[in-house]
């Protein structure tokens, strides 16, 4: 090995110590599993995932069934891989949809402070203080069971902490000098934001995305399974647990599949999130 | 070029404005370096931050009847837009601490050609590679690859040399460096200087030096203005200040450089502290500490008296005698 370099490029460090840390290894196997399985459903599973058929109802896992039949005589396995594709397509686009809007309203409180950060801030934390479920709860009942709602309310739900986790590196890097030089060169604010001080936010809020992209599936499985969520027929994994478990003592593959689904995806994100976490950590890194 | 007429520049301080700069008057020709000497606190880099446009809105203002002028525009009262086109673009400043004073996250070449992009509105292409002549110009050397790099893949004196060049990218009519090279090594520092001072002559800048080095001063300046408690309380060219001090303070302050030939027990330091600008009573500011002062001093504030076509001196005892 060569001798540590105490110029180590920021960048080369932390994917560096991203990449020897074998639980952050685990967790992207976990992640690209799922994504796979999800792409090439169709192909892995050849059952509609719709198709109901009467008398195949309640049949235990089988080499033709891998994981068996529900109640409807639908294919349990295709349910749950078509399901993967719903609940990460949700999960992505309600992180995405948070990052942007969270970030953006914590580097404007940041950047712009006075009472107005104040405000933000007073705002965000009663956001925090609710459970993230129930307040998902609230914003679906108010706009009704639909893909498109349930994406805004898993975001509205999780936009306080990347508002939060961005507002305070604002703060710090506002006062550096560079931005004092920006501004002495003739840069407008909106330039100084959007080139200078949110490219040196990017690695908080990946962090924090891959964190709580397990949180948003979780919430959308827990939507769906009180029935908020997408309706039925589409498969959902937290549908799935929902209707399995009318059966659970008959059949329990119905309801422990989709959990295991669940698991193997939320425990990916996480393991992945806590490595990039611990990669990117500021006292790690040489600022 | 540079024209400043009564500067004064205040702070609020639990709910009252103290001037930080008090009428301070000076102006930089064409290919002109003067240098602003002063002890921490005595209202340099404020300058310097006014004639930017840079005194924090929250907490200070550039008082009525300030005026700053760059070839001939005046830019007090100047909305922020306006100030923007003239900031980078006619006046340039370049910061102490080159460690921190460019962006982490941008490539260096990136850094430089932004500026031309913005004031000069060149297409990415023509930014780049004009931004790789300016690098060219502050000698860095292959420019064309080291522009790829990252800043914290230059040394200190290397990025001194980049916040040079994203300042002379525009080409400004004026120059402003804030203690240029107080974070840099001995050998360093002199290279920068030379630089400044090769770039001044070849573009006719005119250069607003700040620092509290009198060695720095001897190197670099044409004429110097000396700085105390917000006050200019001198004024002279280069060699008239360093052969014949007039005012008490430069004195004081020539008498505790240090100095090769002669012995360390020879350095006299200034008596006390500068005052701070909520203490500054109705006399002279240096009268506290002046071994000259008379009753008058504590009672009357000294003009600026002219001495000749070079020097102005604010001081009652040595103001009137020349």
């Amino acid at each position: 090995m060569s001798m540590p370099d105490t110029t180590l490029e920021p960048v080369r460090g932390w994917t560096h110590r991203f990449r020897a840390n074998p639980t952050s290894w685990l967790g992207i196997v976990l992640i690209v599993a799922v994504i796979l399985a999800a792409v090439l459903a169709p192909h892995i599973s050849s059952f509609d995932p719709l198709e109901q058929s009467v008398g195949d109802r309640l049949m235990a896992p089988s080499a033709e069934h891998f994981l068996g039949t529900d109640s409807f005589g639908r294919d349990v396995l295709s349910r749950l891989l078509h399901a993967a594709r719903i609940s990460l397509t949700i999960g992505v686009l309600s992180i995405a949809l948070a990052m942007v809007l969270g970030s953006a309203i914590g580097v404007a409180a940041g950047y712009v402070g006075g009472w107005f950060d104040s405000m933000v801030t007073a705002i965000l934390d009663v956001l925090l203080s609710f459970p993230t479920l129930l307040l998902g709860l609230m914003v679906v009942a108010m706009l009704g069971p639909s893909i498109e709602n349930l994406v805004i309310a898993i975001a509205l739900t999780e936009l306080a902490p990347f508002a939060r986790v961005v507002r305070a590196p604002t703060i710090v890097l506002k006062s550096r000098d560079f931005i004092e030089a920006g501004r002495a060169l003739g840069f407008s604010d909106v330039r100084l934001v959007v080139v200078h001080i949110i490219p040196n936010l990017l690695s908080e809020v990946v962090v924090v995305a891959s964190l709580w992209l397990a949180t948003a599936i979780r919430t959308e499985a827990s939507l769906s399974f009180i029935g908020l969520g997408v309706k039925p027929p589409t498969a959902t994994w937290g549908g799935m647990i929902r209707e399995g478990f009318e059966n659970i003592l008959d059949a329990p593959w119905l309801a422990v599949a989709p959990g295991i689904a669940i698991l193997i995806t939320v425990l990916g994100l996480n393991l992945m999130g806590d490595g990039l976490r611990d990669a990117i950590d500021p006292k790690a890194r040489r600022d | 070029m540079l024209d400043v007429r009564s500067l004064t520049v205040e702070f609020r301080s639990g709910g009252v404005w103290h001037p930080a700069v008090r009428s301070v008057e000076f102006a930089i020709a064409r290919n002109e370096t003067l240098a602003v000497v002063g002890e921490s606190g005595s209202g340099k880099s404020v300058t310097a931050l006014a004639v930017m446009g840079l005194v924090p809105a929250a907490s200070g203002r550039v008082a009525a009847g300030s005026s700053i002028r760059v070839d001939g525009r005046e830019l007090v009262g100047l909305p922020e837009k306006a100030l923007d086109e003239v900031r980078g673009n006619r006046v340039a400043m370049i910061f102490q601490e080159p460690m921190t004073a460019l962006n982490p996250t941008m490539t260096v070449g990136e850094q430089v050609a932004e500026s031309v992009r913005v004031h000069r509105g060149l297409g990415a292409a023509a930014a780049w590679s004009e931004s790789q002549r300016v690098l060219d110009q502050v000698k860095i050397p292959s420019a064309s690859k080291r522009m790829r790099d990252y800043p914290h893949q230059f040394s200190g004196g290397m990025r001194q040399r980049v916040m040079i060049a994203m300042a002379l990218a525009c080409q400004p009519a004026v120059l402003l460096a804030d203690e240029p090279t107080t974070a840099l090594d001995v050998t360093i520092q002199a290279q920068v200087l030379s630089l400044i001072e090769d770039l001044k002559k070849e573009f006719g800048l005119g250069v607003l030096f700040i620092t509290h080095n009198l060695g720095v001063v001897a190197l670099v300046a044409d004429r110097v203005a000396v700085m105390y408690a917000g006050e200019i309380v001198e004024t002279a060219n280069v060699s008239g200040l360093f052969a014949a001090p007039l005012h008490p303070y430069t004195e004081a302050l020539l008498a505790s450089m240090p100095r090769v030939d002669r012995d360390i027990s020879a350095i006299e330091p200034i008596q006390g502290n500068v005052p701070s600008i909520r203490e500054v009573g109705v006399g002279c500011a240096f009268a506290p500490r002046c071994r000259l002062a008379q009753d008058r001093c504590s009672r009357e504030r000294p003009p600026l008296s002219r001495i000749d076509d070079t020097r102005t001196v604010r001081c009652w005892v040595r103001g009137g005698t020349a």
